[in-house]
């Protein structure tokens, strides 16, 4: 009792941030110095407009992500369903194109429909895999997304798919609405639908009680397996829309598209304060935790470090971020 | 046997910051006694024999052994000493066989490497002098609960034993295996090694007990001598009130059928039958083992169902899911709070609004959860099992054991339940806290709800339920009621081999 004095003040509140919302105010304000320390054109109005249109397609797969940690899992799969969208709709979008040259936009909508249902597969054979038959996250997603990715190689014999529909690219990859970029558009258009999801919805609270407690989630009339389906079929789908975009930007179906996404959402989940042992998560803040990871990402190119380099820097701050995750779990079990 | 004791404590106090966890406690065993720690849940049972095990170290006071001061550093600094203790958690590696888990850390060896032969041999040979039919060679994991404790005595053994210290040995075990332990126990008493038993079964005290001494807030209250005392008395020093205080009244009106088990068939249990009807508490009694948990689990279809019937108000629910066994209005409380209850990570506020954000109450739109009607019913629930209200937004976490029971308690209300199956409901629950559950469950049987007690403490049961099936070896040996419900009869039914149907 005798620690109530001013010096511990400080520490005291800096614990209870850190408990409440995790590592990122920490690591936002740590960049933020360390980027504007190393080059001026960081802090600039154009620069963070420009980290806010790249970070559209990390925001969108983390939210997807956060929703399978907090089911209690992961999502290693999700690269695999942005590039398998990626040379499936390409794929279809130049067929169609070729059978009803007429109705461009019909070709488009059918080709993005066999990207989703591509990757439905993948977020129903995750989910069946996950909750039927109990097999770990993490095997069942590392072994799917192998899958999928020797899927999308040799559908496309490792070659780009090119001659995809003009409108296609010039809307969902470069068009503008009222002046904002139709990526952005559609990533805010998902967050608000994800944060009423998971914060006004009963399937949004059996996600975070299938997490928090399977067992005590059973005992309380909650569909589990259902659930856990839900969770992966979701995540799958809303990296399918990203494989979309991606798609849009680059003008042609890439088998190598989302390579290290995987990963990244990841980090940007468990930066955001999305707990691994699932049941603990919110929206907003992994918008903001990918929002963090594109930011370093862009400040480390400022800052000219090399491509090499930041793949080591970026697995140096999962790390770190898992290991703040565990003290801060630790911490939040212990009571103090 | 001789004057000086084996281990005497004086002053022996613990202090944590803000607790005074063990308050200038007086405790002396000697040799061949078996002498009894008993308390609530808090009491300093398990302070105190942490300190004499070496796993903690006193703030003030002294340890003597045989008349020598100790200070011990660590658990093997104790078991240097002789004293060994069996912790209710298991020391036991589950991927390792038994004989590696007896000798892990002490194994023998032939030049640099292990004798696995010899290790499985003395292994083998100290089990056959113990009495214990386990194989060494059997995976740690493949035994029984009650195996693994037999392991982790054998593990205390094999060392030179002069104070055995067994915390809660009998909580898991079968009527035959506690037999088994108590055998054994006299055996060590015979050799001149003294016991310190913890337990919270006083059925158990007249079997092996020389003297109790009773714990209540850190100090110790009193020690007697078991051929003077009672259970009653035992109890009012260990609460500090009469046992009439803590168990209400039922007023019994007893009502249609709710539930009725016809013939019900599963794994290592016998074809169950029997009613359930409302306004009545139906108590379930008998040992770990017997099958009482089980059966209700197995309607709950938590545990597989083989036939037989389960009707629940005219419904039949023997094929249903436990999803929609909850929603037909059967509640189960779990007797694991922290596994299968709780989920601990979240706030008390949000435990609580699970099953009505469920059971569909107050939503507007369907399928969206209208969180300031959630929040009302949990208040009213808080309000309910008497959940301060400063605890409520904290993490359950961090509430203590007693709290957190009422939280588990809570989850029974706000949502339409016509029958509740109360599985242990204040395991591991101080008397304060009890008292108050049990009045929560006359109010439910009195508002003409059916109420299922199922519990392993006898005094609950004979005091709370107006009807009782007691179990034995998986089949239900016997239904009393009214006068039939005796202490006696009851135990006598534990027993039963021949297993009388109702």
């Amino acid at each position: 009792m005798s620690s109530q004095t001013g010096t511990s003040e400080g520490p005291n509140i800096i614990k209870r941030l850190f408990i409440k919302v995790g590592v990122l105010p920490f690591f936002l304000g740590i960049a933020l110095v360390v980027f504007t320390f190393l080059s001026d054109k960081f802090l600039t109005g154009q620069n963070l407009l420009n980290v806010a249109r790249q970070s559209v397609y990390l925001v969108l797969v983390s939210m997807g992500q956060m929703l399978v940690l907090i089911s209690g899992g992961f999502d290693l799969s999700v690269g695999t369903a942005i590039a398998l969208t990626s040379v499936v709709s390409a794929t279809g979008m130049v067929a169609m194109a070729s059978v009803f040259p007429d109705a461009i936009w019909l070709a488009i909508i059918l080709g993005a429909f066999m990207g989703f249902a591509a990757a439905l597969m993948i977020g129903l054979v995750n989910g069946v895999g996950v909750a039927y038959f109990e097999v770990s996250p993490f095997i069942m997603t590392l072994g799917v997304s192998s899958v999928g990715a020797g899927l999308a190689l040799f559908l496309t014999g490792g070659v780009p798919v090119s001659g995809l529909p003009f409108a296609f690219g010039d809307t969902f990859g470069f068009g503008r609405l009222w002046g904002i970029p139709v990526p952005v558009i559609v990533a805010l258009i998902c967050i608000i639908i994800m944060w009423v999801f998971m914060s006004r919805t009963r399937l949004g609270t059996q996600v975070y009680a299938v997490g928090g407690n399977i067992k005590a989630a059973h005992l309380s009339a909650i569909n589990t397996k259902r659930t856990l389906m839900l969770a992966y079929i979701i995540c799958a789908l809303i990296a399918s829309l990203t494989g979309l975009l991606l798609t849009a930007r680059v003008e042609s179906g890439e088998a190598n598209l989302g390579g290290t996404i995987a990963l990244e959402s990841i980090a940007a989940c468990v930066i955001a304060g999305v707990s691994l042992r699932g049941g603990i998560g919110r929206v907003e803040n992994v918008v903001l935790g990918a929002f963090f990871i594109v930011l370093v990402q862009n400040g480390m190119n400022l800052a000219q470090v090399s491509s090499y380099m930041q793949m080591v820097l970026l697995g140096l701050l999962l790390i770190l971020a898992v290991i703040f995750d565990q003290l801060r779990y630790r911490m939040i079990l212990s009571g103090n | 046997m001789s004057h000086t004791p084996l281990v005497k404590t004086t002053a022996l106090s613990k202090r944590y910051p803000g607790v005074l966890a063990l308050d200038a406690v007086d405790l002396d065993l000697v040799a061949g006694e078996v002498h009894v720690l008993f308390g609530e849940n808090g009491a300093g049972k398990s302070t105190l024999i942490s300190m004499l095990a070496g796993s903690n170290t006193p703030t003030s006071g002294e340890i003597h052994l045989r008349g020598q001061k100790m200070a011990f550093k660590s658990v093997a600094d104790a078991q240097k000493h002789g004293i060994f203790t069996v912790f209710q958690e298991f020391s036991l590696i589950p991927t390792l066989t038994v004989a590696q888990n007896i000798f892990l850390g002490k194994e023998p060896k032939r030049g640099p490497f292990i004798d696995h032969r010899a290790m499985r041999a003395e292994a083998a040979a100290m089990f056959a002098e113990l009495e214990f039919d386990i194989d060494p060679n059997a995976l740690t994991a493949s035994l029984s609960r009650a195996q693994q404790q037999m392991v982790e005595i054998a593990k205390a053994f094999h060392g030179d034993l002069s104070v055995l210290i067994l915390d809660e040995p009998t909580a898991s075990l079968t009527d035959r295996e506690v037999d088994h332990l108590f055998k054994f126990i006299d055996r060590l008493k015979a050799d001149g090694v003294g016991i310190i038993y913890i337990s919270h079964r006083m059925q158990e005290f007249a079997r092996i007990a020389d003297r109790i001494t009773v714990l209540r807030d850190g100090a110790r209250i009193g020690t007697v001598n078991m051929a003077d005392t009672d259970d009653a008395a035992l109890v009012e020093m260990m609460t500090g009130r009469n046992i009439s205080e803590i168990y209400p009244k039922i007023a019994r009106q007893t009502g249609e059928v709710v539930m009725q088990v016809k013939d019900l068939r599963a794994p290592r249990l016998h074809p169950a039958s029997f009613d359930i009807k409302a306004g009545e508490v139906l108590g379930v009694a008998g040992l770990v083992g017997s099958g009482k948990s089980r059966l209700f689990r197995t309607i709950m279809d938590l545990y597989p169902r083989q036939s037989g019937s389960v009707t629940f108000r005219g419904h039949d629910i023997s094929r249903s899911p436990t999803r929609e066994i909850i929603q037909a209005g059967v509640y189960y409380l779990s007797p694991d709070r922290k596994h299968e209850g709780l989920d601990l990570a979240k706030s008390s506020n949000e435990n609580l609004g699970l099953n009505p954000v469920m059971a569909r109450t107050n939503e507007r739109l369907r399928g969206f959860v209208n969180w300031s009607a959630i929040r009302t019913a949990t208040d009213h629930t808080a309000d309910k099992v008497e959940l301060p209200q400063s605890y409520r937004p904290k993490l359950v976490s961090q509430l203590s054991g007693g709290n957190q029971q009422k939280v588990l308690f809570g989850k029974a209300f706000g949502q339409d339940i016509d029958l509740y199956i109360f599985d242990e409901p204040t395991v591991g629950v101080d008397m304060g806290t009890r008292a108050a559950l049990y009045l929560l469950i006359k109010e439910l049987a009195e508002a003409g709800k059916a109420v299922v007690l199922i519990s392993s403490d006898l005094p609950e049961v004979l005091n709370m339920a107006h009807r009782t099936l007691v179990f034995a070896h998986g089949r239900i040996s016997a239904e009393l009621s009214g006068d039939d419900m005796s202490e006696d009869r009851i135990l006598k039914h534990f027993f039963d081999e021949t297993g009388a149907t109702t």
